[in-house]
């Protein structure tokens, strides 16, 4: 149940409850499907291209070859209780009303499966355990239901033993992967990040062209040459970004704002055009080795260059990927200054250099920006920053509020480690999925509304890409402009007074 | 003839018990976690890690926070179950251990909270539509064992005594391989059949929970990842892939 704002300018409003839960309606979300992969993107990272012949037999193989690999999906296929915790807690579930929108159910999709051919309890007493079969309907609703979780967390935080479905969804999809039926959307973006170093097929020519003409954008609004350097050898930082950040709004001006602050800093920095990407969908596919590929040239960028530190852009699972899953699996990385974190987030090197006071900032500057934040699932949930646990919330909010006076959080039961998905997560940014998207976005949305009413709140930041591109497409669906939506870098931006730059009170 | 097969019964229960959910536990144990998959915000060091896990045995911290009602029947049934159990030691015991004694009193009273708590999260399992949903015969079935099993204890301490001082006399006569007189009262029979069922299917049901809750990765990691490395023996084995950037990338 939402609370009422007690501070809320004119007193208290109710514009609606963001944790609403819907009446159960069977199969709503049945029909949302998205596209299925070709044969070469499947083949591209080393799955059959179709449904092979045998598949049955290979995804019930699949099943107890993860079972006995990953303790996580072992454990969680037999702990659950059913005890119910998490049915009111997944934002696709609230959006749909479809009760396999619910975790436990989403879980239960395959822990039904799991049960029948590797249980006692399934093999002989099916019905009573609700164990059953794998036939092709089970597969397909596999594919529908598994395609429908963003792998936010969130029910894992509500778990009395922390079952995370976001486990059992990537492991779902992996199997699917493994005989043959992938998902157009996230292995088309790995099989061409295999090949250009980045999601959107960008080519190191392209790529250098784009980041000279932000620099002139720089130049002429700051009359500084601030310089996004590429493929800078011997550079001390390499700047691993999601390629999103060369090419989509809001993303480009988080960019912008990056630059300003290496610049104003005094570091020397680039960017690889082997590695111009943050963002990993190996996760998404639940795929170590793909996810292990990804995260490797990253590793081979940073030797190649020489740097000797790496710092990540704003992304959410490519933060989660970089903090938590990197060292395991593109490390050691003995051959970096270990004076500094190993990655480190672009909001912690930032907020170093504001409190340190290297950093000039105007506050003033955001002053028409009334501000709230968005936690992205990934780095709330999944990840952290900062040495002191819950740094994954307070940095960001420490940058926000240096960088301008008016910040406002939206309901607690929404934000932190209960924050919801932006509904385009975990590989579902996608087209042909946008009406769940715009469904999975409304508890987010109702409680951005509850503070727009509140406190006037017109501007929402969010520190990654797909929060990004998700938010700007399905905020006008919900009364917004789709520039609501901002990265953190660019009020970082809009503040920071560059050493020699013309301040309009100077003119 | 009835005290030897309850015997009978009862040493396969033990041994099917503790074999197979330390089978479970050991495989559990083996099985490697390839990543950190803590569940942030999560603590930075062993020590958090163990007052994490404590605060959620103890306290049940997570459902706490995410489900008020649930927390509520469960920490009942939970706690009174807990108590009622360790009373029981005044079965198995000569002489009875003073801690025993003291909470014998209280161990009575909770019987009820145990009741109260399974019947409050039967009713959810009947009345919430979204949990009904997630529902199998095997959910409800488990509950009925359970309340059958507190609601015959209740019975024989508030209505028809049993026998206590003879059931005490075979049970510690079955400690040490010897196998006494059993009484014969049905309310008895049938609460230790209960409890003889529940300890053989523990290990192959839902019932795991309770191990397996140290076995949660998202939970008994510490968030440490890029302080120290977590390989899992079957990655570290993985083909190397190669260092240094090939030449046909450029340009």
């Amino acid at each position: 149940m939402a609370s009422l704002d007690m501070n809320a300018e004119g007193g208290p409003k109710f514009v609606g409850d963001p944790l609403k839960i819907p009446k159960l309606e069977c199969g709503a979300s049945l029909d949302t499907d998205t596209f299925k992969a070709y044969p070469e993107h499947n083949e591209a990272l080393g799955f059959p291209g179709e449904l092979i012949e045998n598949w049955q037999e290979v995804a019930i193989a699949k099943i107890g070859e993860l079972a006995s690999n990953n303790r996580a999906f072992q454990v969680y296929l037999d702990t659950c209780v059913k005890c119910g915790a998490c049915t009111d807690k997944c934002h696709y579930f609230l959006g749909t009303s479809d009760p396999k929108n619910m975790p436990v159910a989403r879980q239960d999709l395959l822990r039904s499966v799991y049960r029948r051919y590797y249980t006692f309890a399934g093999k002989y007493f099916p019905w009573l355990v609700g164990a059953r079969d794998l036939t092709k309907e089970v597969l397909d609703e596999w594919y529908t239901y598994y395609h429908q979780c963003s792998q936010c967390r969130r029910c894992a935080v509500a778990c009395p033993y922390g079952i995370d479905t976001a486990e059992i969804s990537m492991a779902a999809r992996e199997i699917l992967d493994t005989v043959g039926v992938g998902q157009k959307y996230c292995n088309e973006i790995i099989a061409k990040l295999k090949k250009t170093g980045n999601n959107l097929g960008l080519n190191p020519k392209a790529l250098r062209a784009t980041l000279e003409d932000l620099e002139e954008d720089l130049e002429d609004e700051t009359g500084i040459a601030v310089k996004i350097p590429l493929d800078v050898k011997g550079a001390d930082i390499l700047l691993i970004t999601p390629s999103a950040d060369f090419f989509a709004e809001p993303h480009i001006d988080g960019l912008l704002g990056y630059a300003k602050v290496f610049h104003s800093a005094g570091v020397s920095w680039t960017i690889s055009s082997y590695a111009s990407e943050a963002a990993n969908f190996g996760m998404f596919i639940g795929s170590y080795e793909n996810m292990r590929e990804v995260s490797w040239r990253i590793r081979q960028a940073a030797k190649d260059l020489g740097v000797k530190r790496i710092i990540f852009g704003e992304c959410g699972h490519a933060w989660r990927v970089a903090y938590s899953f990197l060292n395991t699996l593109a490390g050691p990385f003995d051959f970096l200054d270990q004076n500094y974190p190993i990655p480190q987030h672009i909001l912690e090197f930032t907020l170093d250099e504001i409190e340190s006071g290297r950093l000039k900032i105007d506050k003033s500057r955001n002053d028409a920006h009334i501000v709230t934040y968005h936690d992205s699932c990934n780095v709330a949930r999944g990840s952290a920053m900062g040495d002191k646990e819950g740094g994954q919330f307070d940095v960001p909010r420490a940058v926000l509020k240096a960088v301008c006076n008016n910040f406002h959080d939206m309901e607690r039961d929404t934000i932190r480690e209960n924050t919801f998905c932006c509904g385009g997560g975990g590989g579902l940014l996608t087209d042909d999925l946008m009406d769940l998207r715009i469904k999975g976005a409304k508890p987010r949305m109702t409680a951005l509304q509850q503070v727009t009413a509140d406190h006037g709140v017109n501007k929402m930041v969010a520190i990654c890409a797909i929060c990004k591109t998700q938010f700007s497409k399905v905020m006008p669906k919900y009364g917004y402009d789709m520039d609501t939506v901002q990265s953190a870098h660019q009020l970082v931006a809009n503040a920071v007074i560059l050493d020699g730059q013309e301040t309009e009170e100077a003119e | 003839m009835i005290s030897t097969v309850y015997a009978v019964l009862f040493y396969v229960a033990t041994l099917l018990l503790v074999i197979g959910v330390g089978m479970k536990v050991v495989k559990y144990a083996r099985t490697p976690v390839p990543l950190k998959i803590v569940v942030s915000p999560a603590p930075r060091t062993r020590r958090g890690v163990w007052l994490r896990m404590l605060r959620e045995v103890v306290f049940f911290e997570s459902l706490f926070k995410s489900n008020k009602w649930i927390w509520l029947f469960g920490y009942l049934f939970h706690w009174g179950m807990l108590i009622v159990l360790l009373r029981h030691l005044r079965y198995f015991t000569q002489p009875v251990w003073w801690w025993v004694e003291l909470i014998s009193p209280l161990g009575k009273l909770m019987a009820f909270v145990m009741l109260a708590g399974l019947l409050g999260l039967w009713a959810r399992r009947i009345f919430q539509e979204r949990i009904r949903y997630i529902s199998s015969p095997s959910d409800h079935l488990m509950l009925a064992l359970l309340v059958g099993i507190a609601g015959t204890g209740t019975l024989m301490t508030y209505v028809t005594h049993t026998d206590v001082i003879m059931v005490k006399a075979y049970m510690l006569g079955l400690i040490r391989l010897q196998i006494g007189e059993i009484p014969t009262d049905p309310i008895l029979l049938a609460h230790l059949g209960m409890v003889a069922l529940l300890m053989i299917i523990f290990p192959i049901s839902k019932l795991m929970h309770a191990p397996g809750l140290f076995f949660s990765p998202s939970r008994t990691q510490v968030d440490n990842a890029r302080e120290k490395r977590h390989i899992s023996k079957w990655a570290r084995n993985l083909p190397p892939l190669p260092e240094g950037i090939p030449a046909k990338e450029e340009g």
